[in-house]
């Protein structure tokens, strides 16, 4: 906890009191970078550390979709599957990745290795179909591009 | 050629740095400001330039600003930087190739409403724009523009940025704030309105990027320059995003009342293997469908797309070429909406998930007659009956793709198969 609590020091000393509570959505994200998921432990960890209602924090630690609250691949891949990826051809790259992988869709792969999810809109409209690789882009996505892309991150 | 607002530089691998923009005039609007104006003027300049959010409600700035008690006690603003609608990609352009523009906007508009306080909310999946914004935000630190006592004037303000959680609801303005207070973002009925209550129920303004990043240029270059682009009632450039069947999809930024063919068959090239066009939803997949033939005489700008009975929005263009099946691209929004409806409301969250259920049984071959009668009265019992407009938005693809591509659903029904093979992409 000490690495999480610095950071958590830090960042405090830069909000004014009066903004204690706007510390919540920061601080859960510092705590998902270090531990890469999250349960109600932690969301008790964070209200008691602010001084704020334990409930405030478990619903927003649940309420929001990239907290995650189960154990995750190594790296998890988010493919968008809303509207200009499907003009592009989502599905396709959907069904390559899910073979590739060898998982469904919200699976993680036996070796724990990869997390395959499907998500909205990440804003690669004009560059569809995209997909997120932990916290990179990849976009303009062709069957060859993604198995180059897979072959990198398996090395 | 109309003048740029945005596109007026050449991007390099340092050209969204501080010494570049500096170089481009950057920071000149808020000297000028600061040593020069006072903050009811550059409220005006704005007001007089009739800058309209650039989001999707297309409010006019200069009112929302002029609601605004600046004498109370601690006011706020908060950019929204929670680009989510679908088929929208331009504020992360600005994130990635100018953050200064939009740091520069914000302390003119902190200036303007004295704020002390502001926050820019920024989709938590960006990641260099992220970055980017970080460096661009610690370059003007240390430069003196943001902080403590500003370029000597007295001034202060700081600005916090803060990474969302990857809900599409935090984009309205209500669930936004909720949100940076931390706690699940339900958005409030209004009212009150936030200019009167809204961050720690202090009057706040939330603007998007990209209109608070054209205020340096209203302030360079003065409020008559900004109405001479654009229209009468909607004035200046907006950064369009084309994205869907066309050869070039991408951003333009163009005068609004620019013609929508126009922009599809000479800026993006056309339709993508010169296809015929079949449909163009024109501003972020909440705004209503426009049929081919609507393209034809449609301009972008609010009024004129008003009278289509759809919306400008996010200036967000989806290109459909013809083929594609608009039952199975109607289940690829019912879906999302469903997925990203909050769960306050009942009307939107029963509503939303009985409209994906319909629309999936009928995907699925499953549709049975009296499907397209519930879709309707579903619509019906969602629109205008909750507290945000999520509710509307996503009732609003629903009602008007099955209205105006009636026969496709039915022959789905009947049939239990798509006239177009189901066919997304062509």
């Amino acid at each position: 906890m000490s690495c999480i609590e610095d950071k958590f020091a830090k960042l405090r000393a830069d909000y004014p009191k009066e903004l204690n509570s706007s510390l919540v959505m920061p601080f859960l994200r510092i705590m998902l970078d270090e531990k890469k998921h999250l349960g109600e432990s932690d969301a008790v960890f964070i209200a008691s550390y602010l001084d704020l209602p334990p409930m405030q924090v478990k619903e927003a630690l649940t309420w929001y979709t990239m907290f995650y609250r189960q154990p995750m691949g190594q790296h998890v891949i988010k493919v968008c599957r809303n509207i200009a990826c499907s003009l592009m051809g989502a599905e396709r790259i959907i069904d390559h990745l899910s073979q590739k992988l060898g998982i469904k869709p919200g699976e993680t792969t036996p070796d724990g290795r990869f997390t395959l999810l499907l998500v909205e809109c990440l804003a690669s409209c004009g560059t569809a179909p995209a997909m997120q690789i932990d916290d990179t882009y990849h976009e303009q996505l062709t069957e060859a591009k993604i198995d180059q892309i897979l072959k990198g991150l398996s090395q | 050629m109309s003048e740029k607002i945005f596109f007026n530089f050449t991007v390099t691998a340092d050209s969204h740095k501080l010494e570049p923009y500096r170089e481009r005039g950057g920071y000149k609007a808020l000297e000028t400001a600061l040593k020069t104006l006072q903050p009811i003027d550059v409220e005006k300049e704005v007001m007089a330039s009739g800058l309209r959010g650039r989001g999707g409600a297309g409010f006019p700035t200069g009112s929302k600003w002029s609601f605004v008690n600046k004498k109370a006690p601690v006011v706020y603003l908060c950019c929204n930087a929670d680009e989510g609608e679908p088929g929208t990609f331009k504020d992360r352009w600005i994130f990635e190739y100018n953050s200064h523009q939009l740091i520069e906007g914000m302390l003119l508009a902190a200036y303007a409403l004295n704020v002390r306080n502001a926050f820019i909310y920024i989709r938590g999946e960006f990641d260099l724009s992220f970055r980017r914004l970080m460096e661009a935000m610690g370059e003007a630190y240390n430069a003196g523009y943001i902080g403590e006592n500003i370029l000597g004037s007295g001034f202060s303000c700081d600005i916090r940025v803060m990474q969302g959680g990857g809900a599409y609801v935090c984009g309205e303005e209500s669930s936004l704030y909720t949100s940076i207070e931390g706690f699940k973002g339900y958005p409030r009925n209004k009212p009150p309105f936030p200019a009167i209550q809204g961050l720690y129920n202090a009057p706040t303004v939330v603007n998007n990027v990209e209109t608070l990043a054209n205020v340096p240029w209203i302030i360079n270059n003065g409020a008559k320059a900004f109405t001479a682009m654009g229209t009468e009632k909607h004035p200046g450039t907006k950064i369009f995003c084309v994205s869907g069947h066309v050869k070039k999809p991408g951003l333009y930024e163009l005068p609004l009342g620019y013609p929508l063919k126009q922009l599809i068959y000479e800026n993006c090239g056309g339709i993508l293997n010169d296809k015929q066009l079949k449909a163009v939803i024109p501003g972020g997949s909440s705004s209503p469908i426009l049929p081919a033939k609507d393209v034809e005489t449609a301009n972008l700008d609010a009024e004129c797309l008003g009278t289509f009975r759809t919306m400008l929005g996010s200036g967000g263009v989806i290109v459909i070429a013809e083929g594609v099946c608009m039952v199975r691209l109607l289940q690829v929004l019912s879906r999302f909406y469903a997925h990203e409806s909050c769960g306050q409301c009942t009307p939107c969250r029963e509503g939303t998930a009985w409209m994906n259920d319909i629309i999936s049984r009928i995907v699925a071959g499953k549709g049975v007659k009296g499907d397209m009668e519930s879709l309707e009265r579903i619509t019906k019992g969602i629109m205008g009956n909750t507290v945000c407009a999520l509710g509307d938005a996503a009732a609003m693809p629903v009602i008007n793709i099955i209205t105006k591509f009636r026969e496709e659903f039915d022959y789905y029904i009947e049939h239990g198969r798509s006239m177009n093979d189901g066919r997304l992409e062509i």
